[in-house]
């Protein structure tokens, strides 16, 4: 057979396709770039031209960041609610997954459509009424227990996390059981293993692949949330979360001109969502095909 | 097999956690969105007055909430189309050319997609600042007089919002796309290769019909997406200003139900938004309805 030849036509094509990919790339990598950049500048540079490469590293801008600007209680806040709330749902959703997507029982159906109704309702729909759900809890709790509890309480931020999460997460897990050959079970019952045993020995460590995928998207949702957290956190002296810390240092930053201290934040941020993708950008990028929607 | 009694029990036991957290946080959430819609409350206070459907036809004759529902709509179209356009053609064109630095690009291209839109809403701010902002300092090499005002004019700034929309939708959509492309059977191109037919037209007949069943999920999730992402992005970027021209719908709900503390008035907005939204999908469904593909 013969190769198709090269043309002029064809590589002029090539290379406009490459153009093409390259300027994509760059107005992505360049802005992020930029940001890194800008976290070692002096706020004296910020007046200049925004192209100009850093006069040298000013670390003092994490340093204030951190202490005075109150990074670092947010960034342990960060990572309280995250791996709370990520512990909360695959504790609550892998059993749930399990059964709705293996067993038929009374209701099962039911539950199924239910869950599945839930991947519609959006968070940012009910903040509201979670609020006012709250703030009603808080009546109660400080005639019970003499103070507040549920408002500005980072461990009810990761409930709410958690739950809002679940349609989605169970969805996903599902669809995986579900592709499961029963024989797994059905050996096990033979050999006298109990359901639990059967789920926890059996079934879930197959289930590795997708528990890791589930993580990934929820460790990547719930870090970077913020208008659940900036609802539910309402002392504006009390602990926030980093991107609530960091929108009202956005906020703030025109009066103060702490652009340094600003961009600081953003690193701190951005930093172990980006280590974490580049470990894992192949799992995550095939990962999402196998539950092909996100909220 | 095992008895009934125990198979019941470990059903229970599993499912329980769930559904108890799945009613709480999101079903009697929902169900308050529309039961305060029809009460006229300031939330904090006891008194609730019910209205009935007094809070819609306030709502329908609001001009900001129009607005609002134009910003929204025009966002939605905006966004979807260029983001779905663009993703289907690099797509394309990374899954059928053989290129350098493939995997490069399919990384760099999914990087806004885990950055929190707060730090994107950051950097895009940074880069429209009208003073010290990049896209301005490129600007003026060329037209040194034109000072353009990317978020602080009335008539621009829905666009920079849309841009930076954009920006962070459009690899994780061509990620996805890219999955179902390469699942297409290579031998159907190089048939429409020996025929003559052009990349055009191979995008458009073999291309898209075959992923069709892929975009219109897409699409529909995309759509409903967006409208909580420019919630997001508005919140944090421009909070509605300047003078309501990036008011969407949720951040025009909750402004009232915080700012205004009109809980009952901004439940009616979330119940628009809600059928709103429904309507929407299933409009979609409707419209993308094509008999499915087999080959």
């Amino acid at each position: 057979m013969e190769t198709k030849k090269t043309t002029g036509g064809e590589r002029l094509y090539k290379a406009f396709i490459y153009v093409c990919l390259s300027i994509l790339a760059i107005t992505i990598i360049v802005p992020v770039a930029w940001v890194f950049m800008a976290s070692v500048k002096e706020n004296s540079e910020f007046m200049g031209n925004p192209w100009a490469l850093p006069a040298g590293f000013h670390w003092q801008n994490f340093t204030d960041a951190w202490v005075k600007a109150r990074m670092g209680e947010y960034f342990f806040n960060s990572v309280v609610v995250t791996a709370l709330a990520l512990v909360i749902l695959l504790v609550v959703a892998l059993p749930a997954a399990y059964v709705l997507a293996r067993y038929r029982f009374r209701g099962s159906k039911l539950w199924n459509i239910m869950f599945m109704g839930g991947l519609f309702i959006n968070v940012n729909y009910i903040v509201v009424p979670i609020f006012l759900m709250f703030v009603e809890g808080d009546k109660v709790a400080r005639s019970v227990l003499g103070h507040s509890f549920f408002l500005n309480n980072i461990v009810v931020v990761a409930l709410v996390y958690a739950a809002t999460a679940l349609p989605f997460t169970i969805y996903l897990l599902s669809g995986y059981f579900a592709t499961l050959p029963m024989a797994y079970e059905e050996a096990a019952y033979v050999d006298g293993a109990s359901y639990f045993t059967t789920m926890i020995r059996i079934i879930m460590p197959m289930a590795k692949p997708s528990i890791i995928t589930v993580i990934l998207f929820n460790f990547l949702s719930f870090w970077n949330e913020y208008i659940i957290a900036m609802t539910l956190l309402t002392d504006p002296n009390g602990g926030k979360t980093l991107p609530v810390g960091l929108m009202n240092l956005m906020k703030a930053q025109n009066a103060a001109a702490q652009y340094g201290q600003l961009y600081a934040g953003l690193v701190m941020v951005m930093l172990p969502t980006l280590i974490l993708y580049i470990c894992v950008q192949k799992k995550l990028t095939q990962g999402m095909t196998l539950g092909g929607l996100k909220g | 097999m095992k008895n009934q009694k125990g198979r019941g029990r470990f059903i229970a036991i599993c499912l329980t956690p769930a559904i108890v957290l799945f009613f709480i946080f999101m079903v009697i959430p929902t169900i308050n969105v529309f039961r305060m819609s029809l009460y006229k409350w300031g939330g904090y206070s006891a008194n609730k007055q019910f209205v009935g459907l007094d809070n819609f036809v306030t709502l329908f004759g609001d001009a900001k909430f129009c607005q609002s529902f134009q910003n929204t709509l025009l966002l939605i179209v905006v966004v979807t189309l260029i983001t779905i356009g663009f993703a289907l053609l690099f797509a394309a064109i990374l899954t059928r050319e053989k290129l350098h630095g493939q995997n490069f690009f399919r990384v760099v291209f999914y990087i806004p997609n885990i950055l929190s839109v707060v730090i994107i809403s950051a950097i895009f701010s940074a880069i429209y600042d009208p003073n010290r902002g990049m896209l301005n300092s490129i600007l003026m090499l060329f037209n040194p007089e034109n000072k353009v005002l990317w978020l602080g004019d009335q008539k621009i700034v829905i666009f920079s919002l849309a841009a930076a929309m954009i920006w962070q939708a459009i690899g994780y959509y061509m990620v996805m796309y890219m999955a179902s492309m390469s699942a297409v059977d290579s031998s159907l191109y190089e048939c429409a290769d020996l025929e003559g037919a052009s990349r055009l037209t191979q995008f458009f007949s073999i291309t898209i019909p075959l992923i069709w069943t892929n975009i219109r999920t897409t699409l529909t999730f995309f759509v409903i997406s967006s409208i909580n992402l420019s919630f997001l992005f508005v919140k944090a970027m421009t909070s509605g200003g300047p003078d309501g021209s990036t008011e969407v719908f949720l951040s025009y709900m909750y402004k009232q139900a915080y700012t205004n503390s009109s809980y009952g008035y901004g439940m009616a907005i979330g119940v628009v938004v809600f059928l709103f939204s429904f309507a929407l999908s299933a409009i979609i469904n409707l419209a993308t309805k094509r008999e499915p593909l087999e080959i």
